[in-house]
Protein backbone atom coordinates (compact mmCIF):
# COMPACT_ATOMS: atom_id res chain seq x y z
CA UNK A 1 0.00 0.00 0.00
CA UNK A 2 2.88 2.38 0.71
CA UNK A 3 4.47 1.49 -2.21
CA UNK A 4 0.91 2.34 -4.49
CA UNK A 5 0.86 5.79 -2.27
CA UNK A 6 4.54 6.80 -3.02
CA UNK A 7 4.42 6.17 -6.89
CA UNK A 8 1.15 8.54 -7.01
CA UNK A 9 2.92 11.02 -5.21
CA UNK A 10 5.92 10.75 -7.56
CA UNK A 11 3.69 11.18 -10.53
CA UNK A 12 1.89 13.67 -8.85
CA UNK A 13 5.44 15.79 -8.09
CA UNK A 14 6.35 15.04 -11.81
CA UNK A 15 3.45 16.15 -13.28
CA UNK A 16 3.06 19.24 -11.33
CA UNK A 17 6.76 19.79 -12.49
CA UNK A 18 5.94 19.80 -15.82
CA UNK A 19 3.02 22.19 -15.26
CA UNK A 20 4.95 24.74 -13.12
CA UNK A 21 8.51 24.49 -15.01
CA UNK A 22 7.72 27.66 -17.64
CA UNK A 23 6.45 29.59 -14.82
CA UNK A 24 9.69 29.00 -12.39
CA UNK A 25 11.75 29.22 -15.16
CA UNK A 26 10.59 32.91 -15.98
CA UNK A 27 9.79 33.95 -12.61
CA UNK A 28 12.09 36.97 -12.68
CA UNK A 29 13.05 36.96 -16.54
CA UNK A 30 11.82 37.88 -19.40
CA UNK A 31 11.49 34.80 -21.89
CA UNK A 32 13.89 35.36 -25.09
CA UNK A 33 12.24 37.53 -28.51
CA UNK A 34 12.10 34.03 -30.36
CA UNK A 35 9.64 32.14 -27.36
CA UNK A 36 8.03 35.28 -27.67
CA UNK A 37 6.77 34.39 -31.09
CA UNK A 38 6.85 30.65 -30.74
CA UNK A 39 4.36 31.01 -27.46
CA UNK A 40 1.81 33.16 -29.76
CA UNK A 41 1.08 30.58 -32.02
CA UNK A 42 1.23 27.47 -29.47
CA UNK A 43 -2.65 27.70 -28.96
CA UNK A 44 -3.53 27.12 -32.58
CA UNK A 45 -0.93 24.33 -32.77
CA UNK A 46 -2.02 22.69 -29.77
CA UNK A 47 -5.35 22.30 -30.89
CA UNK A 48 -5.04 21.37 -34.16
CA UNK A 49 -2.90 18.34 -32.35
CA UNK A 50 -4.88 17.53 -29.61
CA UNK A 51 -7.76 17.36 -32.33
CA UNK A 52 -5.89 14.85 -34.61
CA UNK A 53 -4.80 12.76 -31.62
CA UNK A 54 -8.44 12.26 -31.03
CA UNK A 55 -8.40 10.22 -33.74
CA UNK A 56 -4.87 8.42 -33.86
CA UNK A 57 -7.04 5.29 -32.89
CA UNK A 58 -9.52 5.44 -35.77
CA UNK A 59 -8.80 2.36 -38.00
CA UNK A 60 -10.00 3.68 -41.18
CA UNK A 61 -9.81 0.64 -43.23
CA UNK A 62 -12.46 -1.30 -42.07
CA UNK A 63 -16.18 -0.58 -41.51
CA UNK A 64 -17.28 1.79 -40.32
CA UNK A 65 -14.10 3.38 -41.00
CA UNK A 66 -13.63 6.31 -38.95
CA UNK A 67 -16.77 7.71 -40.46
CA UNK A 68 -18.90 8.82 -37.15
CA UNK A 69 -16.04 10.27 -36.15
CA UNK A 70 -15.28 12.16 -38.65
CA UNK A 71 -18.86 13.07 -39.58
CA UNK A 72 -19.81 14.03 -36.11
CA UNK A 73 -16.37 15.82 -35.88
CA UNK A 74 -17.65 18.32 -38.99
CA UNK A 75 -20.77 18.43 -37.76
CA UNK A 76 -19.38 20.17 -34.60
CA UNK A 77 -17.09 22.54 -36.48
CA UNK A 78 -20.40 23.44 -38.82
CA UNK A 79 -22.57 24.20 -36.13
CA UNK A 80 -19.40 26.08 -34.53
CA UNK A 81 -19.06 28.72 -37.21
CA UNK A 82 -22.88 29.09 -38.10
CA UNK A 83 -24.29 29.55 -34.66
CA UNK A 84 -20.68 30.36 -32.39
CA UNK A 85 -22.69 28.47 -29.44
CA UNK A 86 -20.09 25.71 -28.28
CA UNK A 87 -23.10 23.99 -26.30
CA UNK A 88 -24.92 23.43 -29.26
CA UNK A 89 -21.88 22.53 -31.37
CA UNK A 90 -20.55 20.44 -28.76
CA UNK A 91 -23.76 18.81 -27.44
CA UNK A 92 -25.38 18.39 -31.22
CA UNK A 93 -21.76 16.61 -32.28
CA UNK A 94 -21.83 14.11 -29.46
CA UNK A 95 -25.30 13.10 -29.84
CA UNK A 96 -24.70 12.64 -33.77
CA UNK A 97 -21.89 10.91 -33.20
CA UNK A 98 -23.81 8.75 -30.12
CA UNK A 99 -26.39 7.81 -32.52
CA UNK A 100 -24.04 7.10 -35.49
CA UNK A 101 -22.15 4.11 -33.67
CA UNK A 102 -25.05 2.85 -32.51
CA UNK A 103 -26.31 1.95 -35.90
CA UNK A 104 -23.02 1.55 -37.81
CA UNK B 1 -23.42 49.11 -7.14
CA UNK B 2 -20.77 46.72 -4.47
CA UNK B 3 -18.26 48.88 -2.09
CA UNK B 4 -15.25 47.32 -3.32
CA UNK B 5 -16.33 48.10 -7.22
CA UNK B 6 -17.54 44.93 -9.71
CA UNK B 7 -14.04 43.90 -10.15
CA UNK B 8 -14.07 42.40 -6.91
CA UNK B 9 -17.73 40.50 -7.37
CA UNK B 10 -17.62 37.03 -7.38
CA UNK B 11 -20.78 36.36 -8.67
CA UNK B 12 -21.40 36.59 -12.72
CA UNK B 13 -18.55 34.35 -12.60
CA UNK B 14 -19.76 30.93 -12.16
CA UNK B 15 -21.90 30.96 -14.70
CA UNK B 16 -20.30 31.63 -17.48
CA UNK B 17 -17.79 29.16 -15.95
CA UNK B 18 -20.45 26.74 -15.81
CA UNK B 19 -21.29 27.23 -19.41
CA UNK B 20 -17.71 26.85 -20.65
CA UNK B 21 -17.30 23.78 -18.22
CA UNK B 22 -20.36 21.78 -19.86
CA UNK B 23 -17.94 19.92 -22.46
CA UNK B 24 -16.02 19.04 -20.11
CA UNK B 25 -18.23 17.67 -17.50
CA UNK B 26 -20.13 15.91 -20.49
CA UNK B 27 -16.66 14.32 -21.05
CA UNK B 28 -14.65 14.22 -17.54
CA UNK B 29 -17.30 12.81 -15.88
CA UNK B 30 -17.76 9.57 -18.71
CA UNK B 31 -14.32 9.24 -18.86
CA UNK B 32 -13.39 9.74 -15.04
CA UNK B 33 -15.84 7.03 -14.07
CA UNK B 34 -14.32 4.55 -16.78
CA UNK B 35 -11.08 5.07 -15.04
CA UNK B 36 -11.80 4.81 -11.44
CA UNK B 37 -14.21 1.50 -12.91
CA UNK B 38 -10.81 0.52 -14.59
CA UNK B 39 -8.82 0.93 -10.67
CA UNK B 40 -11.16 -1.71 -9.32
CA UNK B 41 -11.23 -4.21 -11.90
CA UNK B 42 -7.03 -4.02 -11.55
CA UNK B 43 -7.18 -5.30 -8.13
CA UNK B 44 -6.22 -1.87 -6.85
CA UNK B 45 -8.20 -0.42 -3.80
CA UNK B 46 -11.12 1.79 -4.22
CA UNK B 47 -9.80 4.88 -2.97
CA UNK B 48 -6.43 5.00 -4.97
CA UNK B 49 -9.04 6.37 -7.96
CA UNK B 50 -9.89 9.64 -6.36
CA UNK B 51 -6.45 9.74 -4.35
CA UNK B 52 -5.10 9.69 -8.05
CA UNK B 53 -7.53 11.86 -9.36
CA UNK B 54 -6.60 14.74 -6.67
CA UNK B 55 -2.80 13.98 -6.73
CA UNK B 56 -1.75 13.74 -10.26
CA UNK B 57 -4.81 15.39 -12.08
CA UNK B 58 -4.06 14.16 -15.56
CA UNK B 59 -5.77 11.87 -16.97
CA UNK B 60 -3.25 10.02 -19.48
CA UNK B 61 -0.75 9.39 -16.86
CA UNK B 62 -3.39 8.18 -14.73
CA UNK B 63 -5.01 5.85 -16.71
CA UNK B 64 -1.21 4.14 -17.31
CA UNK B 65 -0.57 4.11 -14.01
CA UNK B 66 -2.84 1.42 -13.28
CA UNK B 67 -1.11 -0.32 -15.45
CA UNK B 68 2.22 0.66 -14.23
CA UNK B 69 0.86 -0.03 -10.04
CA UNK B 70 -1.12 -3.22 -10.69
CA UNK B 71 2.57 -4.94 -12.01
CA UNK B 72 4.38 -3.33 -9.67
CA UNK B 73 6.59 -1.20 -11.61
CA UNK B 74 9.88 0.00 -10.34
CA UNK B 75 9.26 3.86 -9.10
CA UNK B 76 11.66 5.49 -11.14
CA UNK B 77 9.93 4.29 -14.49
CA UNK B 78 7.19 5.39 -12.79
CA UNK B 79 8.97 8.77 -12.74
CA UNK B 80 10.20 8.42 -16.41
CA UNK B 81 7.02 7.75 -18.35
CA UNK B 82 5.01 10.38 -15.81
CA UNK B 83 7.93 12.65 -17.37
CA UNK B 84 7.53 11.94 -21.05
CA UNK B 85 3.91 11.73 -21.25
CA UNK B 86 3.44 15.03 -18.91
CA UNK B 87 5.98 17.18 -21.03
CA UNK B 88 3.57 18.89 -23.29
CA UNK B 89 2.49 20.60 -20.25
CA UNK B 90 5.69 22.85 -20.50
CA UNK B 91 4.84 23.91 -23.56
CA UNK B 92 1.48 24.70 -22.08
CA UNK B 93 2.58 26.92 -19.69
CA UNK B 94 4.83 29.12 -22.42
CA UNK B 95 2.13 30.53 -23.61
CA UNK B 96 0.05 31.28 -20.71
CA UNK B 97 3.01 33.25 -19.14
CA UNK B 98 1.22 36.52 -19.97
CA UNK B 99 -2.38 35.26 -18.80
CA UNK B 100 -1.24 33.86 -15.39
CA UNK B 101 1.33 37.05 -14.86
CA UNK B 102 -1.21 38.95 -13.63
CA UNK B 103 -2.59 36.39 -11.04
CA UNK B 104 -2.03 36.36 -7.47
CA UNK B 105 -4.09 34.62 -5.34
CA UNK B 106 -4.92 31.25 -7.38
CA UNK B 107 -1.66 31.02 -9.40
CA UNK B 108 -0.44 28.18 -7.85
CA UNK B 109 -3.90 26.70 -8.46
CA UNK B 110 -4.18 27.49 -11.85
CA UNK B 111 -0.80 25.64 -12.52
CA UNK B 112 -1.42 22.40 -11.15
CA UNK B 113 -4.74 21.95 -12.70
CA UNK B 114 -3.54 22.74 -16.41
CA UNK B 115 -5.24 19.75 -18.17
CA UNK B 116 -5.64 20.04 -21.72
CA UNK B 117 -9.22 20.71 -21.74
CA UNK B 118 -8.58 23.29 -19.12
CA UNK B 119 -5.84 24.74 -20.86
CA UNK B 120 -8.22 25.01 -24.21
CA UNK B 121 -10.79 26.63 -22.41
CA UNK B 122 -8.03 29.04 -20.85
CA UNK B 123 -6.92 30.24 -23.95
CA UNK B 124 -9.44 30.55 -25.98
CA UNK B 125 -12.47 31.47 -23.43
CA UNK B 126 -13.05 35.01 -22.78
CA UNK B 127 -13.89 36.10 -19.21
CA UNK B 128 -16.91 38.01 -19.07
CA UNK B 129 -16.38 42.08 -19.22
CA UNK B 130 -15.84 43.75 -15.70
CA UNK B 131 -14.62 40.15 -13.82
CA UNK B 132 -11.67 39.44 -13.08
CA UNK B 133 -9.99 36.90 -15.36
CA UNK B 134 -8.45 35.22 -12.43
CA UNK B 135 -11.70 34.22 -10.86
CA UNK B 136 -12.83 33.29 -14.02
CA UNK B 137 -9.99 30.75 -14.57
CA UNK B 138 -9.91 29.58 -11.22
CA UNK B 139 -13.51 28.97 -11.40
CA UNK B 140 -12.98 27.04 -15.12
CA UNK B 141 -9.87 25.08 -13.49
CA UNK B 142 -12.04 23.84 -10.03
CA UNK B 143 -15.11 22.67 -11.91
CA UNK B 144 -12.91 20.52 -14.61
CA UNK B 145 -11.03 19.22 -11.62
CA UNK B 146 -14.24 18.55 -9.68
CA UNK B 147 -15.96 16.99 -12.87
CA UNK B 148 -12.68 14.30 -12.60
CA UNK B 149 -12.60 13.57 -9.09
CA UNK B 150 -16.86 13.17 -8.77
CA UNK B 151 -16.14 10.44 -11.83
CA UNK B 152 -13.16 8.80 -10.85
CA UNK B 153 -14.46 8.48 -7.08
CA UNK B 154 -18.30 7.20 -8.53
CA UNK B 155 -16.55 5.30 -10.94
CA UNK B 156 -14.29 3.36 -8.31
CA UNK B 157 -17.58 3.15 -6.10
CA UNK B 158 -19.93 2.31 -8.20
CA UNK B 159 -18.84 2.09 -11.49
CA UNK B 160 -20.20 -1.07 -12.13
CA UNK B 161 -24.07 -0.15 -12.21
CA UNK B 162 -23.44 2.47 -14.87
CA UNK B 163 -24.91 1.30 -17.78
CA UNK B 164 -21.93 1.57 -20.50
CA UNK B 165 -24.34 1.25 -23.17
CA UNK B 166 -25.99 3.91 -22.38
CA UNK B 167 -23.16 6.66 -22.33
CA UNK B 168 -21.33 4.70 -24.64
CA UNK B 169 -19.69 7.77 -27.20
CA UNK B 170 -20.54 10.45 -24.26
CA UNK B 171 -16.84 10.52 -24.31
CA UNK B 172 -16.73 12.50 -27.94
CA UNK B 173 -17.85 15.64 -26.40
CA UNK B 174 -14.18 16.15 -25.67
CA UNK B 175 -12.87 15.55 -28.67
CA UNK B 176 -15.89 17.85 -29.98
CA UNK B 177 -14.45 20.68 -27.38
CA UNK B 178 -11.03 20.75 -29.01
CA UNK B 179 -12.99 20.83 -32.79
CA UNK B 180 -14.77 23.85 -30.95
CA UNK B 181 -11.39 25.11 -29.47
CA UNK B 182 -10.15 24.89 -32.70
CA UNK B 183 -12.57 26.75 -34.83
CA UNK B 184 -12.81 29.62 -32.18
CA UNK B 185 -8.68 29.53 -32.40
CA UNK B 186 -9.16 30.06 -36.49
CA UNK B 187 -11.16 32.60 -35.94
CA UNK B 188 -8.71 34.71 -33.94
CA UNK B 189 -5.31 32.92 -36.00
CA UNK B 190 -6.46 34.01 -39.21
CA UNK B 191 -2.91 32.58 -40.77
CA UNK B 192 -2.81 29.34 -42.25
CA UNK B 193 0.95 28.64 -41.03
CA UNK B 194 0.20 27.15 -37.76
CA UNK B 195 -2.63 24.99 -38.82
CA UNK B 196 -0.77 23.56 -41.57
CA UNK B 197 2.99 23.01 -39.80
CA UNK B 198 1.44 21.36 -36.69
CA UNK B 199 -1.33 19.41 -39.01
CA UNK B 200 1.97 17.79 -40.83
CA UNK B 201 3.95 17.74 -37.53
CA UNK B 202 0.96 15.32 -36.42
CA UNK B 203 1.00 13.38 -39.24
CA UNK B 204 5.18 13.28 -39.65
CA UNK B 205 5.14 12.15 -35.82
CA UNK B 206 2.29 9.61 -36.43
CA UNK B 207 4.03 7.95 -39.59
CA UNK B 208 7.66 7.83 -37.72
CA UNK B 209 6.39 6.63 -34.10
CA UNK B 210 2.87 5.27 -34.66
CA UNK B 211 0.10 6.28 -32.17
CA UNK B 212 2.22 6.07 -28.67
CA UNK B 213 3.47 9.77 -27.25
CA UNK B 214 2.04 11.17 -30.08
CA UNK B 215 1.38 14.44 -28.35
CA UNK B 216 4.50 15.13 -27.20
CA UNK B 217 6.19 14.41 -30.38
CA UNK B 218 3.68 15.96 -32.52
CA UNK B 219 4.38 19.59 -30.32
CA UNK B 220 7.84 19.30 -30.47
CA UNK B 221 8.25 18.64 -34.22
CA UNK B 222 5.32 21.81 -34.70
CA UNK B 223 7.60 24.43 -32.36
CA UNK B 224 10.61 23.24 -34.64
CA UNK B 225 8.33 23.32 -37.71
CA UNK B 226 6.93 27.00 -37.32
CA UNK B 227 10.40 28.50 -36.40
CA UNK B 228 11.13 29.01 -40.18
CA UNK B 229 8.22 31.21 -40.36
CA UNK B 230 9.33 33.41 -38.05
CA UNK B 231 9.67 36.47 -40.56
CA UNK B 232 7.01 35.82 -42.56
CA UNK B 233 4.25 35.49 -39.27
CA UNK B 234 6.05 38.62 -37.42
Amino acid sequence: MTGYIAAIVVMGLVTLFCRATPFLFFLRRRPPAILDFVQRYIPPMIMTILVLNSFKTLRLDRAPFGLPEICSALVVAALQLWRRNALISIVGGTGLYMLLIRFF
Amino acid sequence: MHPHGPETRGHGILGPAFTASVPVLLGYSTIGIAFGLLVVKAGLPWFLAPLMSLVIYAGAAQFMAIGLLAAGTDILQIAVLTLVINARHMVYGLSLLDRFAACRRFKAYLVYALTDETYGLLTTVEPPAGSKPESFYAAISALDEGYWFAGSTLGAVVGGLVPTALTRGLDFALTALFVVLLVEQIRSIRRIEPYAVAGAATVLAFVLFGPANLLVIAILLAIAGILPFRRRLA
